[in-house]
């Protein structure tokens, strides 16, 4: 029998058991739970959903635990374990006009129908450390209202009354639904792959190209239309009931970007839109998505394209961060064979120099004397 | 060779049968245009992109109960990214596993040919991570691809010969780019310039997959493959000015090791299964019996 | 719940077929031995049956050539096996079956690829009578040392001529897989083909 392994296989064990034992860190504290970290780190279990393009807030925890808090890592297990499931089918395009809505804000208006909701949010904290928390202890009961029955139009569908915003383009329920994670990704990309992309994509990067637009790379006039965020019912047309059946409620951000007008001496001037969607409460992933999707659009709406935001190719390319951190941290593997083709040019050209050198040295010293 | 049972829970080698057939489509037809780079749908794996996921669903692919797998890194079997994905297909397909070149029927590579010449009954798959060769010259998916489909590459003699003008030399020693048959320049993945030749007419079939690229291409068996060159600056291949200190071998790669901070090197084989069965046949190297086990391994 | 399967063992069989079709696509005019399915319909013969079975799914359009159209069961079974859209236009299928290679229509008639996406051709897979014992085909190129024979009948009498106009599309084109009782043989676009004198 031949001993297929020697040191390699003992290393990769090894290391696996300390990592697991660094990962419970000192026995003497309690280990944390995954319910834990689903009740408690909520907004880490919605960035792993949405980065993860999986929404389950268990398996979401779970792999943050796994990850010892790594949200990249932990978004790349979910990743990792989505790509085994079966696929049934593609559901009805969710209506989050007729969101149960938790926090809804709007830039643009001071009041709208159905108010401004401001929900649980950072906005208006002052952020300072609380050392109460370290004590523990409940927090006092939030406050609560009547229920109330105002319908909550979505900002742009208001706009969209007064024809003051660019018409989306109406849904094809025949259409095809993209997806690249079915398919390679062929460029020029439609814009619902695009979203699909951006949705998926790292919020880090939508978060700094965002910014970019708005410090002038790709500027486009950016209102915060709205930002909503609450429960949305899933439905899935069953062939066989002939109807759509509702599969259970999820909840997700949606952000839309009112944006710099165009027009022209025959069509009226109306608002353009950008689109941000995302599991959970993700509010700054779906405003960096909204204002990166605006930005990729400046060809369709014949602005003039010169900015790293407004790069279709170079955005989709670049933003998926599984694959950005398999292929940066893929320099620890081992490139020895390369670097040593590279060792014996590199000592062969120094070598060529210093022969060269050492060849008309003697003529330069003639020359000189 | 060991055979593992397989690990319950997973369909045999990990994929899904509908992701093996596209995956399987995609092979046949960058086999019946060598050197095209085929876009094809990869999954994401239970490893990082840019550690063999595309190498990993190649192999997954083809891989039968009845076959024998070696994996090598660098062109040792006991390197650790190695150990990993051999690992894995222990695992989930519980398929056979060899170190000897000569007993496989697939053998999946980072960055390395076997030193042993391939048979006609083997496959050998090769990770890659950026297969486009005019990449590093034309960062866009978008222009590249319209470059092969015209057949335009004189970008790329174009930065080989402002190497020769700048360095007296083509300054590339791995991942030299290669021309398949006339047609589709290609990029033999980062092996070392070395194993260029052995690419041309090899009686196996080469597979590359590129994951995070989402590119499968191929060279069927006794396809041509040229390196690129300039009728004054021909291809050579590297050339070492040692042997081998285990095996004594001068016509293998040889990795470089640093032995002490005094300036001690020892060149050995990279091959590491290639120079266990020289030594196993005799040969012996300069420093062998000096040598560190962790270098010089241990042969049966 | 039993459903009856094409392969005994879906996972191992289709492995096995593939890597058939994979070996004379890699070594064109080779001949590689597949277990044929013999539940599939007449006139579908059981080495074609199980290379569309293993290859085809929801993602590959079908094309059937007027022999296999004409019988209802063929359709019918490769739909409910792999699960794949019978398609009438022959340029919109990834796989074509064609059970009269004789009648085989123009090549030009299917998806030959773009020259930026050559792979995106239909493979037509021919069902001969026999590997052996047909007109001699003298072939060179890619996955042949030298040259390789192949001696297939049921092909039409200008298979060269049709051969000839495909190979010099390279790399548009179209491959062909030829399915026969021993089994597996292929023509890529890369194989040059002469009547071998």
């Amino acid at each position: 029998m031949y001993v297929a392994v020697k040191g390699g296989e003992r290393a990769i064990d090894n290391a696996h058991r300390l990592l697991a034992h660094h990962r419970r860190g000192d026995p003497a504290v309690p280990e944390v739970a995954s319910a834990q970290i689903r009740e408690q780190l909520t907004l880490a279990v919605d960035r792993v959903m949405t980065e993860g393009s999986l929404y389950d807030r268990d398996l979401a925890a779970l792999a943050i635990k796994q990850a010892r808090g790594d949200l990249v890592e932990a978004a790349f297990l979910v990743r990792a374990f989505r790509t085994t499931l079966p696929r049934f089918g593609a559901t009805e395009a969710i209506d989050t006009g007729a969101m149960q809505v938790a926090r809804r804000v709007s830039a643009t208006f001071k009041d709208i129908p159905g108010g401004q909701v401001l929900g649980p949010t950072f906005d208006y904290t002052h952020r300072l450390i609380d050392f109460l928390l370290e004590a523990g202890g409940e927090p006092p009961e939030p406050a609560r209202a009547a229920a109330d029955d105002t319908a909550m139009p979505r900002v742009t569908d208001l706009l969209g009354a007064d024809d003051l915003i660019e018409r989306n383009p109406p849904g094809d329920p025949d259409a095809p639904v993209p997806d690249l994670t079915r398919e390679p990704l062929d460029l020029p990309a439609g814009r619902d792959l695009r979203l699909q992309n951006l949705a998926r994509g790292d919020e880090g990067f939508l978060l700094a190209l965002g910014y970019s637009t708005q410090r002038g790379f790709g500027r486009s006039h950016p209102f915060a239309g709205e930002i909503r965020l609450g429960e949305v019912e899933v439905e899935l047309f069953s062939e066989d009931l002939g109807f759509a059946v509702p599969l259970g409620d999820i909840t997700v951000t949606e952000c839309q970007m009112v944006n710099q007008f165009k027009g022209s001496s025959t069509e009226p001037p109306r608002f353009t839109r950008g689109y941000g969607l995302a599991f959970g409460h993700c509010e700054r992933k779906t405003m960096g998505m909204a204002l990166v999707d605006r930005a990729l659009r400046a060809e369709e709406l014949g602005e003039e394209v010169n900015a790293p935001a407004q790069d279709e190719e170079f955005v989709l390319m670049h933003s998926d961060n599984v694959q950005a951190t398999g292929f940066v941290e893929h320099l620890k593997l081992p490139h020895y064979v390369d670097f040593q083709a590279e060792l014996g040019l590199i000592r062969q050209m120094r070598r060529e120099i210093a022969e060269r050198q050492a060849a008309s040295t003697p003529a330069l010293k003639e020359a000189t004397e | 060779m060991t055979s593992h049972p397989t690990a319950s829970g997973y369909n045999f080698a990990y994929l899904d049968e509908q992701t093996k057939r596209m995956i399987r489509r995609a092979i046949l037809k960058a086999i019946a245009i060598p050197g095209y780079q085929v876009p094809f749908a990869s999954r994401e794996m239970p490893m990082p992109y840019g550690w063999g996921t595309g190498g990993v669903q190649v192999t997954a692919a083809i891989l039968g109960p009845d076959d024998r797998l070696k994996v090598i890194d660098q062109g040792a079997d006991d390197t650790t990214n190695a150990v990993s994905i051999r690992k894995f297909f222990e695992k989930t397909a519980g398929v056979a596993t060899t170190t000897h070149t000569a007993e496989a029927t697939v053998i999946q590579t980072r960055h390395r040919i076997p030193e042993k010449t391939l048979g006609p009954d083997q496959v050998l798959v090769y990770q890659v991570p950026i297969p486009e060769p005019l990449r590093f010259l034309e960062p866009r998916e978008t222009e590249t691809r319209v470059m092969h489909a015209l057949e335009d590459y004189g970008l790329m003699h174009v930065k080989l010969y402002e190497d020769i003008a700048r360095h007296g030399h083509i300054a590339t020693t791995y991942a030299y780019p290669v021309k398949v048959e006339d047609r589709y320049v290609m990029d033999p993945s980062p092996t070392p310039k070395f194993d260029n030749p052995k690419m041309n007419d090899c009686a196996a079939l080469q597979l590359f997959g590129a994951g995070r690229e989402k590119r499968i291409y191929a060279l069927p068996p006794h396809t041509k493959v040229v390196s690129l060159d300039f009728e004054d600056h021909p291809f050579e291949p590297t050339k070492f000015d040692h042997a081998c200190g285990l095996c004594g071998a001068t016509h293998t790669y040889l990795d470089e090791v640093i032995t002490d901070d005094a300036g001690g090197r020892m060149f050995v084989c990279s091959d590491t299964d290639h120079c266990e069965e020289r030594r196993a046949e005799g040969h012996r190297g300069d420093l062998l019996g000096e040598a560190p086990a962790e270098i010089a391994g241990a042969a049966e | 719940m039993a459903v009856a399967l094409a392969f005994a063992d879906p996972v191992r069989d289709a492995q096995a077929a593939f890597r058939a079709v994979m070996n004379a696509m890699a070594r064109p005019g080779s001949v590689q031995p597949v277990a044929g399915l013999t539940g599939a319909p007449a006139p579908l013969s059981p080495t074609a049956a199980a290379i569309a079975v293993a290859l085809a799914d929801y993602e590959t359009p079908l094309w059937l050539d007027p022999a296999l159209a004409a019988a209802p069961d063929v359709g019918a079974w490769l739909t409910f096996h792999t699960g794949a859209r019978i398609v009438a236009e022959p340029a919109r299928a990834a796989f074509a079956l064609v059970a009269e290679p004789a009648a085989l229509p123009d090549f030009a008639t299917f998806a030959q690829g773009t020259d930026v996406y050559p792979d995106r051709s239909t493979t037509l897979i021919l069902q001969v009578a026999s590997l052996t014992g047909g007109p001699v085909l003298r072939l060179s190129g890619p996955g042949i040392s030298g040259h390789a024979h192949l001696a297939a009948t049921s092909l039409p009498a200008d298979i060269t001529a049709h051969l000839a106009a495909n190979h010099a599309l390279f790399p548009r084109g179209v491959d062909l897989v030829l399915a026969g009782p021993e089994g597996v043989a292929a023509l890529p676009r890369t194989t040059r083909v002469t009547e071998e004198a």
